[in-house]
């Protein structure tokens, strides 16, 4: 399903050069739970961007799906991870604005959804959440863990091929952390891949799959093992 | 995504910031506002001045003595100055059906004089048709007698401050006054009308034009004044004037006629001329609103930069976080204009209460223009910040909190 080879980024930071990726490969699989763990700075962010078409590689290949991304426009770019990725992430990003039910709702109404059938897929996203009561609470209304649930309602509102989490219990403490780590494995029992970076290795010890980075390198990966044993 | 929700998302998200959208608001009302007050302003002194000449007696044409164009040939070499216009002229010219009164004016001065208070005015010869085509009114008495234009009757009519200075608040009528070396009678006094064609007609004496032929000892006219049959009579009155005063002259064009409606249009191209002028100034007002939407607009963009990035995150392309952007800046100025119109409607009530002489009033393309300028410069404007909000690398738009 996905497939990079031989990732490349590079940040210039005045004179020096920074190697956030160094020739990175790696594939994952329709279904798959995987997590990727490392040191600050090892490029987790990085790679997850770069899978999540947030950002650009300077040298390499992606397959998602079987589609060429690096040579698809910003449109295109855009196209996919409407209908094809959701993201989690540390700090939520909720509109403060807007209600838990708008903030659910905006990925429909980006993307020109009828107003009825948003309403409908919004109380069954947020009632599979156990939020039906905080359907009209503005984030700030809302616990931090709740505030991760409603921002995983809106990552699968669209009913993406792949979620990308970046430590999305970074932000939570322990009980609610939990929470939406079930929430989240429950998603990917029922057939969502899911990535996620976690700095916790008990988090990352419960993933199907374990990846390891160190220097913007790959230097461990649990299906490599399982392959070659 | 559909313009409804368009809509809803742009006034959702220009509501959450009150303040700094109540600024951009503020600014394009009173831009609008400025627009559309100075223009009914304008207008209204062109009213006012149109109203104002009309006041000085319908379908008026002038005939002074002598040409006073510029236009073809040399200068003629046996250097023919102009005739006279006499009272036979002026009475000549009631031939045509076009003219339907003529007041010759013959104007001298002369030392007034009741009892022991004297007064050096001008003296007006004229006739009773004076009257109407200057739109006189009468305060006392009555104005010149009709009858024989050749008849040298001692009577004369005073302006209102003349017959002040010279009677006091005693009733003139019937009283003698001499002038210059003549005994009048008083039989009328003119209310005060004030000044009408660059003369004080309160401080004139006015008498029978063969009187002041006499007095003055000079049958040449200051000039004749012609009220047209109708308004549509004026050219064909200007035509026939000019025809019989060259048949009377030997053939020769030796008058100048100014009718009232180029007078006019004159004024009335100027005041618009002005109006437009003014028009524009208050339109950089406009500018200046424009201006501060982008100001506010930037700060917008990347205070809402968290925003940003999650839209794009959630599949925003570039081109639609533009849209959205411009969409509120076109929002808040449309807004800010219909505001502007109302208080510029209030304005001009308020200002017609205040001056009820003064006819204040907007052209009609005062308003369109001012919306039209107010959502163009939202749009100009706007385009900016919406370039820098679509153009803004998620991934960093994201990392900022
Ligand atoms: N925009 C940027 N400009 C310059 N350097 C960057 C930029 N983004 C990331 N880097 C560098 O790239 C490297 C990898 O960063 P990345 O954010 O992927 O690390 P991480 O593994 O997610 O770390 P953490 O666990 O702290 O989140 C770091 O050395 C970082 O300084
Ligand atoms: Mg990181």
């Amino acid at each position: 399903m996905i497939r990079l080879e031989g990732i490349e980024r590079i940040f210039e930071v005045g004179d020096e050069t920074v190697y956030a990726l160094s020739n990175v490969d790696l594939t994952v699989e329709q279904g798959e739970y995987v997590s990727i763990m490392g040191p600050s700075g090892s490029g987790k962010s990085t790679l997850l961007n770069i899978l999540g078409l947030l950002d650009r590689p300077d040298k390499g290949v992606y397959h998602f799906e079987d589609i060429d991304t690096i040579h698809l426009s910003d449109k295109q770019q855009a196209h996919v991870r409407r209908h094809k990725i959701g993201f989690i992430f540390q700090f939520f990003h909720l509109v403060a604005r807007l209600t838990a039910e708008q903030n659910v709702e905006l990925p429909m109404i980006l993307a020109g959804i009828d107003a009825r059938e948003r309403k409908q897929r919004v109380h069954e996203a947020l009632g599979r959440m156990g939020l039906n009561e905080r359907m009209k609470h503005r984030p700030d209304q809302l616990s931090g863990g709740q505030r991760q649930r409603v921002a995983i309602a809106r990552s699968t509102i669209m009913n993406p091929a792949i979620i990308l989490a970046d430590e999305p219990t970074g932000n939570l403490d322990r009980a609610s952390g939990m929470d939406v780590i079930r929430t989240i494995e429950d998603l990917n029992k029922q057939g969502m891949t899911v990535v996620m970076v976690t700095h916790d290795p008990e988090l990352g010890g419960r993933t199907g799959r374990q990846v390891r980075m160190e220097d913007g390198r790959i230097i461990r990966d649990t299906s490599d093992e399982r392959a070659l044993a | 995504m559909k313009s409804a929700d368009l809509t809803r998302f742009c006034a959702g998200s220009l509501a959450g910031y009150p303040l700094r959208t109540g600024l951009m608001f503020l600014a394009m009302a009173i831009g609008v506002a400025s627009v559309v007050i100075l223009t009914a302003l304008g207008e209204g002194a062109r009213i006012y001045v149109s109203q104002q000449f009309s006041s000085l007696g319908t379908h008026l044409l002038i005939v002074i003595p002598g040409r006073s164009e510029t236009t073809g040939g040399p200068p003629p070499l046996l250097g023919e100055t102009p005739r006279d216009l006499t009272i036979d002229d002026a009475m000549a010219l009631l031939r045509s059906s076009a003219v339907r009164k003529v007041a010759p004016i013959m104007i001298g001065g002369a030392l007034v004089s009741y009892e022991n208070r004297s007064r050096e005015v001008f003296i007006m010869g004229s006739t009773p048709d004076l009257y109407d085509v200057r739109d006189l009114k009468i305060a006392q008495g009555r104005f010149l007698p009709k009858g024989d234009v050749d008849r040298a009757e001692a009577v004369c009519v005073l302006g209102q401050k003349l017959k002040t200075e010279l009677f006091g608040n005693t009733s003139p009528l019937g009283r003698f006054v001499r002038i210059g070396q003549r005994r009048f009678r008083v039989i009328g006094v003119l209310t005060k009308k004030g000044q009408s064609l660059g003369m004080d007609i309160s401080d004139v004496a006015i008498i029978p034009v063969a009187s002041s032929s006499a007095l003055f000892n000079q049958s040449s006219l200051f000039r004749i004044l012609i009220q047209a049959a109708n308004t549509d009579a004026v050219a064909r009155a200007k035509r026939s004037v000019l025809e019989t005063i060259r048949n009377r002259h030997d053939g020769e064009d030796d008058i100048t006629i100014i009718t009232q409606d180029a007078l006019l249009s004159t004024f009335d191209r100027i005041l618009k001329v002005l109006t437009y002028a003014v028009a524009a100034i208050a339109a950089i007002s406009l500018t200046v609103a424009g201006i501060l939407i982008m100001n506010i607009m930037l700060i917008a963009v990347s205070q809402r930069t968290a925003e940003i990035g999650l839209l794009k995150a959630i599949g925003a392309p570039g081109s639609q976080i533009m849209r959205i952007f411009i969409s509120e800046s076109a929002m808040l100025s449309l807004v800010g204009a219909a505001a502007g119109l109302i208080v510029s409607a209030l304005g001009v009530m308020v200002i017609g209460r205040l001056f009820p002489f003064f006819p204040v009033r907007a052209p009609f393309w005062a308003p369109v223009a001012a919306v039209a300028v107010a959502v163009g410069a939202g749009l100009l404007f706007g385009w900016l910040p919406a370039k820098r909000a679509a153009d803004f690398d998620p991934v960093l738009a994201l990392s900022s909190r």
